[in-house]
């Protein structure tokens, strides 16, 4: 085995060692916001450690330029989309824990009333 | 070395299992859309894996592949819940 090989294999099992801990906080924590903080930044870290392991160990050219070109576009869409989505979190009024004691959104995003599941929209547009 | 993958392989089943069923209990829309984000990178990752495992490197694209449309598909979802409701 190679020193690649070996760096390789080091990088995969470090990766699902993050992978493992997002999935954790993806069920204990208590909102999505949280959870969200689990999933896009441990996740991130998970994924690409385990392209870049990968890459290691093919050692191709091919699939070095492949692997980079991931682990480079899972780096600018995941804060982008995690964003998006606590955004959208927060102004669909989706159950935030501990919103109600301090809100520094107030007045800065629209915020509504109730969560998008118990507003019965969904039904009336089919 | 393809041990280690198999045994790797089967430990991403651990957060799969965790992932689909905060997906499934939700509570609400927005928790599911994020245990999607996050199949996402699972996805990804086990495309990885299935590159070395098996030593062909089209699994990587493939892995490319599922994260973009990851990105769109979360992006999209993103929008359905900001806009949902206000038309």
């Amino acid at each position: 085995m190679s020193i690649a090989e070996i760096a390789g294999a080091f990088f995969l099992v470090v990766g699902m060692f993050f992978i493992g801990v997002a999935a954790l906080g993806l069920l204990r924590f208590r909102d999505a916001l949280q959870r969200m903080h689990a999933s896009t930044k441990a996740g991130t870290l998970g994924s690409g450690l385990s392209v870049l392991g990968a890459v290691l160990i093919l050692a191709e050219p091919g699939a070095t330029a492949i692997g980079l070109v991931t682990v480079a576009f899972l780096l600018l869409t995941v804060p982008i989309a995690g964003h998006l989505l606590g955004r959208a979190a927060y102004m669909s009024g989706a159950e935030l824990s501990d919103v109600n004691k301090r809100d520094e959104l107030k007045g800065v995003l629209e915020r509504e009333e109730q969560p998008l599941e118990r507003r019965g929209g969904l039904e009336e547009q089919r | 070395m393809s041990t280690l993958t198999l045994v790797l392989l089967a430990t991403l089943l651990l957060p799969l299992a965790v992932t689909v069923a905060r997906m499934l209990k939700g509570p609400g829309m927005a928790d599911r859309f994020v245990a999607l984000d996050m199949l996402t990178g699972i996805a990804v990752a086990a495309a990885a894996l299935t590159a070395v495992l098996t030593g062909r490197r089209e699994f990587l694209d493939v892995g490319l592949g599922l994260a973009v449309f990851g990105f769109v598909g979360t992006t999209a979802l993103a929008a359905f819940l900001t806009r949902k409701g206000k038309a």
